[in-house]
This record gives structure tokens, C-alpha cells and sequence, in this order.
């Protein structure tokens, strides 16, 4: 049995140095997870499906009724207010960066309309030099650009403002969020064609839905880095994403990226829509609201094990979850087992592209006893994400916004549950 | 679908090597592109597929009514005309007063923001008047969005307004009052969309 002092301690209450862990060899990692070197013997068979065909090719692929839980997780619907809600990813289930397209959160202000992409254009108006429509069938003839981009909903984890702790999942308080492969043409190549007056200074957006959902951006990221997004990791976006075109605004909150897009309109001035006002906005404690706060935070967050999950065996685990940033891209996560007392270094696996999800991992001995899992994000302009009282302290009754360090208390019992601390 | 008339400069004549028949375009020096890596080269190799159109044909589309009142149709109302259309389109799900939030409906009237559960509602929080109108119109009622006429959206905003204590009841709003109408937390915004 491997003991405690065999490994190379890299924080307190089980961090461990993944170099060592590899040295260490298959037979120590075994022993340490079954915590027995007897273990029984395995008796592999030939199975059923190994004696008959299966079924043979089809149009379009489904996951395997095994994984059958792997479903967004939706709100209830909401009579007085059709369509409108979200529906939210379980990151928990997840590992890789990308989000299946099936699986990617939602948020509609009413509905998903059912558009038909040949009577579908697009508008650009106002302070240009000549105003010009855009059909689907145009746009997919402009040369197309790919970029992996993180989305994330400006109300995700805004839960964990709340002044008890939500028994909840990855998937319940932070699943508005999202990663795909976002293809399509450069909003700076339309608007260049229209022709930008230089009175222009903001951007407008209007989507197609039935509450002509609209946002404001200011001219200099439109000009920036901004799509008109057509295709979602290689394939047309799915109507819940905007078919049959959505803005896409990297890095920043959710709702800015608007779909169905249907009207662009250059001003002097933002809209002040309901949505920028009313909503997305953040009130704080001194009764001040911060208006267009669109990049999002640099936030982490530990996938697994997280709220809910239970361990059901002491040993090695692996530690592993997601780092992102609006700001830029992920330099450094910290992870500590101890609520924040020791910290160490997690491994980052994904390549570190800006202003999409990095994955993270670190190993970690569980021997049984009580644990606080928490992760911290480093940007590479040095954001450091905060914890919740630092949070809490600046932003107050707000819920939008809220990038705060998540901890996942483990029991004796190695029941995983979400937790101030 | 129809196959788009494509109005390229150079765009067809790369594409197709040079020996496309449905360009007048010259013969391209291929090599002299690749050299000649300019923004002006750049932008002759695109399409440009966008079909003009004037402003005054968007008028019917363009929904957007802007702070300062741009784009604020024609018509007008009162909160006393507005009470009726209120009642029967609006009460059910905001209350008769306008201070009923039921689940993913917000109170219109009332609130504060110093409360310890601040209420944010267009009396306590909204910043500018005009995005009553705009919303109304493109938005509301949620189960018949854009249904209702322009000097119906101008009672609404009336009389919401009204039931805010912010104008009073025979107060015309139309495209030159409605966006002079000074709302209570105007000052309380911070503008982040420089930082």
C-alpha cells in the first residue's frame, strides 16, 4: 500500500507532484487506489455484442444511449414569459475545451425562431456611406475565419451570490458557459464596405427573435475581432445558437454575441436597450450601477470533482476543471485541498490560445478526510481571480458578473458540495 | 436558392485560375499579388455582395429608438388613454400597479435600490425614458410582440411612467416629450465601455 510520505508533496491535505506520480509506476498508482494490493482478479468475457452485427451507418450521428445523462440542464418553462430562459452545459460531464454543438448553453429573451435562411438578410444602416442587405447565401461567399472562443453568459454563477450556498452541480451554477469553434466572416470586412462615417462610434445589434433582442458595441471592437458567425465547430450553427447568424464578440459577456442577427446600425451613441440598462447591468453597494462591463473576469472553476459528485474510493484522484478569461489567455492556475490555505500549480493541457477555455488538471491523494477543493486563475495581464468576501465587498447585491473563486467541500464520507469558504 | 451575382474585382479571376469566362477582369500576375501584400490588395480580393438599399426603406425594420429620441415614431398618449390598453395587456403579469414580480417578470413601478434586496424597476433604475418605448414596441406583450400601434406604445410608456409618479396622468408623450422625461436614476450609471 502506497502511504502518505511516498509522495511528493507539492500543497497541503493530498496536492501531489504529477513528475512523481509518473515515476511512481502503474503498480504504486494501483495500490494507492484501491488502497489494497489484493485486489480481486478480473475475469474478462467475450460479450454479446461482440456476436452479432450491429446497426450500420446513418445520416446524422447520436452519443450512445450509455451517455443518455449527458443533457443540458433547462429551466422550467415559463408560461407568463414564452421562450424566454436558458438551459445550461454540464461542464461536469465534459473533458476536453470544446462544447458538442447538442450541448451548448442557452439563453433566449423569446424563443427560437424558426428562420428560413433564404428569406433571412442582414442589415447595415445608419452613420454608413451606403446603407446594404446581406443575404445568408452572400455571406457564406466572404472569405470565412476559425477561432476556438469561450461564451459565457453574463448571469452564470451569479448563484453563489446568493447568502447561502446552493447545493447545486458545475452543471446548476456555472453551466452558462460554453466553448466552440466559431467560424464566419469579419464584421470590420461588412462594415467596411458600408462605408464607416467617422461620426460613428457604437454599433448596434438586432437579432431576428420575437423580442428583437438588441445590444450596443462600441465601434473600436466591432472594427476589432468581432464575427458574424455562420458555422459552430464545422457545421452551420444550430438554431438555439443563432442560425442562421449570430455576432460573435470574443471574451465578452454572452448576450452582446447577438443571434439571429439581423440589423446592424452605426450611431454616435449606444442604444441603452432594455438589455444594457434594465439588465446585465451591475449595482453596487454604494448604489452606483456599472453599465457595459463586457469583458468577462478571469475565472477557474474544478469540473471534477465538483458539487454533487460523490468519491467512492480513497487514493489518487485527478483534479481537473477549466480556466478562461476575457481579458486574454490563461497564464496560471493555482489549485489548493486545504480552502485556500497552500496553493500548487496545475498542469495547463490545452494550448494556450486567448479567450477560449483552458483545462487544467492536478493530482491529489484523498485518504478520507475532509477537504476544501478551490482553484484561482491567473490572465496574462495578471487578473487574478478574486475570492467570494473580495467579490462580494466591491459588487454587493449585484449577480451579473461574478468570477469568484468556487470551493467544492469533500466530507469524510467523500460527498462533493458547493461551499462558501 | 438562386446563385449569388457575384460583383468581384479580382476574387473570380483567382479563384478560377485565371480562365474564367464570366469576367472581363485581366489576366492576374499571380506572383505580383503575393508581393504586393497590401491592405488595398486585400480588400480587391473580396466580394462584395452587399446590395444597396436607402435608409428610408428600413423604416418599417428599424425598430431602435435611441436616448436622445432619434427614430421615435410619429403618435402620442397620455397615461389616462394608456390605463385601458394597461389593463387589458400589461396587468396580468405586472399588476394592476405595476408592482407585481412573478417568476421571470420584473416589477415596472416602485422598488428602491438601498433596500437590502434592491427592487430595479423603471422608477428606481432605469436611466432613460426612451428605452420604454423601444422596448415596449419590439417586445412586448411577450406573446404578441410588435401587435401593438405606435400611439399605444406611447400610452404604455405614459403610463407606466405615470404609475412611477414620474409624469402625471395627462401628460402627452410623443417622439419630443417622451425623451425629456427626467428619470430618477439617470446620474446613477458608470459607463465601463472604455475601460
Amino acid at each position: 500500500m502506497a502511504h502518505n510520505n511516498d509522495f511528493d508533496h507539492v500543497a497541503g491535505n493530498g496536492l501531489i507532484n504529477r513528475r512523481h506520480l509518473l515515476e511512481l509506476g502503474l503498480a504504486g498508482l494501483g495500490a494507492a487506489a484501491t488502497g489494497s494490493a489484493l485486489a480481486a482478479e478480473a475475469t474478462p468475457a467475450i460479450q454479446p455484442w461482440q456476436k452479432t452485427p450491429g446497426p450500420g451507418p446513418s445520416g446524422y450521428g447520436a452519443p450512445s444511449p450509455a451517455t443518455a445523462h449527458l443533457q443540458r440542464l433547462a429551466a422550467t418553462p415559463n408560461s407568463a414569459a414564452p421562450g424566454t430562459g436558458s438551459s445550461r452545459t454540464p461542464l461536469q460531464h465534459l473533458r476536453g475545451t470544446l462544447t458538442p454543438n447538442s450541448l451548448h448553453f442557452e439563453r433566449h429573451h423569446s424563443g427560437v425562431p424558426a428562420i428560413d435562411p433564404a428569406q433571412h438578410q442582414l442589415v447595415i444602416h445608419g452613420l454608413v456611406a451606403q446603407p446594404l442587405v446581406f443575404s445568408y447565401e452572400d455571406l457564406l461567399a466572404y472569405p470565412l475565419h476559425s477561432r476556438v472562443y469561450f461564451l459565457e453568459c453574463s448571469g452564470n454563477s451569479g448563484a453563489n451570490t446568493a447568502p447561502n450556498p446552493d447545493d447545486g452541480t458545475a452543471a446548476s451554477l456555472h453551466g452558462l458557459l460554453s466553448c466552440a469553434e466559431w467560424t464566419g466572416v469579419s464584421l470590420s470586412t461588412l462594415l467596411d464596405q458600408a462605408g464607416v462615417d467617422p461620426a460613428a462610434t457604437w454599433v448596434t445589434a438586432t437579432g431576428a427573435d420575437a423580442a428583437s433582442m438588441g445590444r450596443s458595441i462600441p465601434l473600436g471592437k466591432a472594427m476589432d475581432d468581432v464575427l458574424i458567425a455562420l458555422y459552430q465547430n464545422g457545421e452551420p450553427i444550430r438554431p438555439e445558437q443563432g442560425y442562421p447568424m449570430r455576432l460573435f464578440v470574443p471574451g465578452w459577456e454572452g448576450n452582446v454575441s447577438v443571434k439571429w442577427l439581423t440589423q446592424i446600425k452605426l450611431t454616435d451613441q449606444p442604444a441603452n436597450f432594455r438589455d444594457e440598462t434594465s439588465r446585465y447591468t451591475d449595482l453596487l453597494a454604494d448604489g452606483r450601477s456599472l453599465q457595459f462591463t463586457f469583458p468577462m473576469g478571469v475565472k477557474s472553476l474544478i469540473t471534477s470533482p465538483s458539487g454533487q459528485m460523490v468519491l467512492r474510493r480513497q487514493g489518487v484522484h485527478q483534479i481537473t476543471g477549466l480556466a478562461w478569461s476575457g481579458h486574454g489567455a490563461i497564464r496560471q492556475v493555482q489549485v489548493s485541498a486545504d480552502g485556500g490555505q497552500s496553493w500548487a500549480d496545475a498542469r495547463l493541457e490545452t494550448v494556450n490560445q486567448g479567450l477560449s477555455l483552458t483545462r487544467f488538471h492536478l493530482p491529489w491523494l484523498w485518504q478520507g478526510g475532509p477537504a476544501t477543493l478551490q482553484s484561482r486563475a491567473t490572465d496574462a495581464r495578471g487578473n487574478v481571480q478574486p475570492g467570494r468576501d473580495s467579490w462580494l465587498a466591491q459588487y454587493g447585491a449585484n449577480r451579473y458578473h461574478y468570477n469568484a473563486i468556487q470551493s467544492w467541500a469533500v466530507s469524510a464520507q467523500g460527498e462533493v458540495k458547493n461551499v462558501y469558504a | 436558392m438562386s446563385m449569388p451575382e457575384v460583383r468581384f474585382v479580382l476574387f473570380g479571376a483567382i479563384i478560377a485560375g485565371g480562365l474564367c469566362a464570366c469576367t472581363d477582369s485581366p489576366e492576374v500576375n499571380e506572383s505580383a499579388l503575393t508581393t504586393t501584400n497590401t491592405a488595398a490588395t486585400a480588400s480587391a480580393l473580396l466580394p462584395s455582395l452587399g446590395q444597396a438599399v436607402s435608409e428610408s426603406a428600413l423604416r418599417d425594420i428599424d425598430l431602435i429608438v435611441l436616448p436622445d429620441g432619434s427614430n421615435l415614431p410619429e403618435g402620442s398618449g397620455t397615461a389616462a388613454q394608456g390605463q385601458a390598453v394597461y389593463e387589458a395587456k400589461c396587468a396580468a403579469c405586472h399588476g394592476v400597479d405595476g408592482t407585481v414580480a412573478i417568476r421571470g417578470v420584473p416589477a415596472l413601478a416602485g422598488g428602491s435600490l438601498s433596500a437590502p434586496q434592491p427592487t430595479l424597476t423603471v422608477g428606481s433604475y432605469w436611466p432613460y425614458a426612451s428605452t420604454l418605448f423601444d422596448y415596449i414596441r419590439r417586445a412586448m406583450p411577450p406573446t404578441e410582440p410588435k401587435s401593438l400601434s405606435n400611439s399605444e406604445v406611447y400610452q404604455l410608456s405614459a403610463y407606466v411612467l405615470y404609475l412611477n409618479n414620474i409624469i402625471d396622468r395627462d401628460q402627452l408623450m410623443d417622439r419630443s416629450t417622451l425623451p425629456q422625461v427626467p428619470m430618477p436614476n439617470h446620474a446613477g450609471f458608470v459607463d465601463q465601455s472604455a475601460l
